[in-house]
């Protein structure tokens, strides 16, 4: 029985092998597939365009989303090039509204897929929601394009983003980037935002995020030969070493300086202190 | 037959229906007994095959057919732990009632060459609680071969010695059917013994079946404090052939089969729901080979060993694991002789691959967390090719041996999840690695009439063991403390010397016997305060380190007078010390030990009082978690008879262990579990022919 299951698949593999040759001389648009492998979250239709909003996500996350966006002309079926595009998160809270820290929308090397990302703070719930708000040029024309948006809390409900108060009595948005955790040595990091107003966060650089990553469950163990995260120039992004010595349920205390070594945000771990109040959570 | 029943009756087993296979195997034995044609059984006396140049020692272990024979044995149905207990040079770590752990010359496990015939074989518990002294019984052995340091080498790379367990055969002799029976019970756990033999042998093809089964209750210490956690149960089968293809060559084959089951571990926070080994070679023997050359034999083996750790019985435990480890083992050797005039040689080459694979798995208090996993034992595949050779040679008025090992050794981490968690201790470590290991040692004996002289010099130095240079997170409860393997350390090498003066008058015999070990890149575990605990409750962190050197001393003095023909004494008192080279004590270092037997034996009736003792520890270290333990006697006595019909022959043996019933412990003792307290046992040993 298993050496029949065995044989089927390998005809299967050979067929599929053997219809790629034949496809490819057929003129089959690439754009078709290649965010064949990512979910959509989002689809505005508007100004005769559809546009997609993808990601290797479910959802749209708190903390760290990595975004595609595709434009197609409908009456063309085509997809757009060339188009300039900006967008703007925003939060419609009950008393206020505030957007959050985003990146420039840029193109990809992929034809007509454009990318960016976006930290949401928060999650919207059914008095406050989130809006997308994208202003695009094509060909010299302008267009918007508004959609509301689901943001949700992550499924395993684990912390990946923190918007704190800083002692400085700046407000601040400390956001990990994602990674898929492994007992060895991992490479980690963060992304660190000031909340200048409503509208702005810009992104802070050469401050100093210490780690301490601990077990809860196991005693609050904690792991060896961490690095802390420091400033990357070239990507803009804090990055550091994160040992994990067992699978489970990690929580990453955090402790953030800024370039003076002031203690922003978060405490050491002592035996009476068992977690910072700035952290990460990881579990695998 | 009378005999057996009424012991039986004595024990309950017939009356409990559990025990129903325990009877079948009894019927079997006795319908095959009964098949058996009588005949007429020269005993071999076991001959004193120890070459006088060796300080070697051989502890008999007496067999079923053989108990008669040794029925001076202590307590014949004792476990094998208890039986190398009684030697003179090996001392046991005892974590509980089941799987001793050998020590020679004060050096445990990585320190010492332990095997079966020959055979490699490692433990699969992280925790040292399955050495493999436990894989074995007295039902399939017929002795131990005891070689102190660099005498042992022989067996394997070795510091402190090899412990050689040598398989009981019947080995063509014509000895045709012979079955007996073995039943025995102790007081001071409530254990039940049932053993039993059947083999059959002639000058062409001979089959050995030994089977043993134990099951004991928490034991009960000195003063009626019962032991929580410290029952086991335990059986054992094996079978071994042989076959006479001529005169010349001979092909044998043996198979143990050993599995361990709810074994409790009073000192240690985790019991064992199973440790079993399959155990099975082949071999090949040719009295000539290639002209001059004698007793050609290669041995082809396998092994394979699973155990695993259970806290499910413990009432309350920090967190609930499961620790399983598997230890596989492929080997092989091939050895000859020559004998010239002067010169006795013996070549050797013997080589082995071991796989120890160990995990752990934590299971949080929040049912919402997931587990918590990791490699213990990283898939540690050594391979390691050995080359041996010994010249014994005549001097005028004594002999010298010189012998020498060389071997390499290979690491390969073959787990990739194994070799990232040890990469976080140490970044730049490498998957592969290899050793070369060596050995050279002399020994000269001289002998002035009735005066012996022995006298050697070695070198030898071993690997690091799986644990030290791979461990990952390993508890150690005796000191409370985590430990990490460092796959950097370097080879642990000795110096030794030794010598013996014996004495040996008709009546009367004396031995004075002294070895010290100067040790450098000792390995042993030292305190890290920079890293995290990862047990809940432990103190600390200890990672394997090499010290500059250590170095140990043993002395010992034994003495036998033979009062009447029938009546022997004999006494023994040993001096150890053991220090690093900053002067702090090393720990499992034996205080001052003494020990005293009468024996009486005529041809039908034995008894022994004995006496064992120890002085009040006064080199301990409470960094490596010992305490000062306190001093202790304890007595034991024995009685025994022999009984014939026809050519049957029924034993006896009543007696008590621990007479007054003291509370005790001993320095090997983990943690202060206290020793069992009086203890009456009986055995009934009946042998058909």
């Amino acid at each position: 029985m298993k050496t029949s299951k065995h044989i089927i698949a390998v005809l299967l593999l050979i067929s599929a092998f053997s219809s790629c040759n034949d496809d490819s001389d057929d003129p089959i648009l690439p754009e078709e597939d290649v965010l064949e492998t990512f979910n959509i979250l989002a689809t505005i239709d508007a100004n005769g365009h559809e546009i997609g909003i993808y990601s290797e996500q479910q959802q749209f996350t708190i903390g760290y989303n990595e975004l595609f966006i595709r434009i197609k002309e409908v009456a063309s079926d085509t997809y757009v090039a060339d188009a300039d595009i900006s967008w703007t998160p925003m939060m419609h809270m009950t008393e206020m509204m505030h957007s959050c820290p985003k990146s420039a929308v840029s193109k990809t090397d992929l034809n007509a897929v454009y990318k960016g990302f976006t930290i949401f703070q928060m999650p919207g719930n059914a008095e406050e929601y989130w809006e997308l708000s994208l202003d695009y040029t094509i060909a010299g024309q302008s267009y918007n394009a508004t959609e509301r948006i689901e943001v949700k809390l992550p499924t395993d409900g684990k912390q990946r983003v923190s918007t704190f108060m800083g002692s400085d009595d700046s407000r601040y948005i400390l956001a990990m980037m994602p990674m898929q955790p492994e007992v060895k040595v991992n490479d980690f990091s963060a992304m660190l935002f000031k909340m200048e107003n409503m509208m702005t966060f810009p992104s802070v650089a050469d401050y100093m995020i210490s780690l301490d990553p601990r077990m809860p469950g196991m005693g609050n163990h904690s792991s060896p030969n961490n690095e802390d995260l420091s400033y990357d120039s070239s990507s803009g992004m804090y990055k550091g070493k994160l040992s994990l010595t067992m699978t489970g349920y990690w929580k990453i205390n955090l402790k953030l300086m800024n370039d003076s070594g002031v203690v922003l945000k978060g405490e050491d771990i002592t035996e009476e202190n068992e977690s910072s109040s700035l952290f990460f959570e990881i579990e695998f | 037959m009378k005999t057996i029943c009424a012991v039986q009756r004595s024990f309950g087993w017939l009356s409990n229906p559990k025990t129903i296979p325990l009877q079948l195997g009894l019927v079997y034995y006795l319908f095959f007994s009964t098949m058996s044609q009588a005949q007429e059984t020269e005993l071999h006396l076991v001959q004193d095959s120890i070459i006088p140049i060796d300080l070697k020692e051989v502890v008999v272990i007496s067999s079923y057919k053989a108990a008669l024979e040794h029925r001076l044995q202590h307590k014949p149905l004792a476990t094998l732990d208890a039986y190398l207990e009684s030697s003179k040079k090996v001392t046991m770590i005892k974590r509980g009632a089941y799987a001793w752990e050998p020590m020679l010359n004060d050096m445990s496990s990585e320190r010492l060459s332990v095997t079966i015939d020959g055979m490699r074989i490692f433990g699969a518990c992280t925790d040292k609680m399955d050495p493999i002294t436990s894989y074995v019984d007295v039902s399939n052995l017929s002795e131990a071969h005891i070689s102190s340091g660099q005498q042992g080498s022989e067996q394997g790379a070795t510091i402190g010695g090899a412990l050689d367990l040598r398989l009981e055969k019947s080995n063509f002799k014509t000895t045709d059917w012979v079955g007996s029976l073995e039943m025995g019970g102790e007081s001071g756990n409530n254990a039940q013994i049932i053993g039993g033999e059947l083999n059959y042998s002639d000058e062409h093809f001979y089959i050995d079946t030994d089977v043993i089964y134990r099951k004991a209750e928490n034991y009960v210490a000195g003063g009626g404090t019962e032991i929580a956690f410290s029952q086991f149960e335990k059986y054992n089968i094996s079978t071994n052939a042989g076959f006479k293809i001529n005169d010349d060559q001979k092909l044998s084959a043996t198979f143990i089969f050993d599995e361990a089951r709810d074994v409790g571990y009073p000192a240690l926070p985790m019991d064992v729901s199973l440790a079993q080994a399959f155990i099975g070679s082949v071999s090949w023997h040719q009295d000539t080979f290639l002209g001059d050359f004698t007793d050609w034999e290669t041995k082809l083996y396998a092994n394979k060993v699973t155990h695993i750790m259970d806290d499910s019985q413990r009432p309350e435990v920090p967190i609930r694991m499961d620790m399983p480890g598997w230890s596989d083992t492929y080997g092989l050797f091939s050895q000859m002789r020559l004998k010239t005039k002067k010169h006795r040689f013996l070549i050797k080459i013997d080589g082995f691959y071991n796989r120890s694979l160990a995990e752990m798995t934590m299971y949080p208090n929040n049912p919402n967390e997931r587990e918590m996993f990791m490699l213990t034992w990283p898939d540690v595949r050594t391979l390691n090719s050995g080359f041996y050779a010994e010249d014994v040679f005549d001097l005028e008025e004594g002999s010298l041996k010189l012998s020498t090992r060389l071997a390499v050794q290979n690491f390969n981490v073959a787990d990739d999840f194994g070799l990232n968690s040890l990469r976080i201790f140490y970044p730049e470590m490498t998957r592969r690695q290899t050793r070369f290991l060596k050995s050279i040692a002399a020994q000269y004996h001289r002998s002035f009439k009735s005066i012996h002289f022995n006298g050697g010099l070695s070198y030898g130095d071993r690997a690091p063991s799986v644990s030290e240079g791979f461990g990952f997170y390993l508890f150690n409860s005796f000191d409370n403390h985590d430990y990490i393997g460092d796959p950097d350390l370097k080879n642990e090498k000795a110096m030794e010397a030794n010598a013996k003066l014996s004495l040996k008058e008709k009546r009367f015999k004396l031995e004075l016997e002294g070895n010290y070990f100067h040790i450098t890149d000792f390995i042993i575990g030292e305190i890290d305060s920079g890293l995290s605990v990862m047990t809940i409750g432990a103190e600390g962190v200890k990672t394997y380190q090499n010290l500059d050197s250590a170095d140990l001393y043993n002395i010992s003095l034994e003495t036998t007078y033979n009062i009447l023909p029938e009546l022997q004494w004999s006494g023994v008192v040993s001096y150890h010390r053991g220090t690093d080279n900053t002067g702090r004590n090393l720990p499992f270092i034996s205080p001052v030990a003494y020990g005293s037997n009468l024996q009486y034996s005529n041809k039908t009736i034995t008894g022994s009082l004995a006496m064992q003792g120890a002085g009040k520890q006064v080199n301990f270290n409470p960094v490596f978690g010992e305490d000062q333990t306190d001093a202790y006697t304890v007595f034991s006595l024995t009685v025994g008879k022999q009984f014939s019909f026809n050519q049957d022959k029924l034993y006896l043996k009543f007696g008590v262990e621990n007479l007054f019933d003291e509370f005790y412990s001993t320095y090997t003792d983990w943690r202060n579990i206290p020793r069992i307290g009086r203890n009456f046992f009986a055995t009934v040993s009946y042998a058909i022919n």
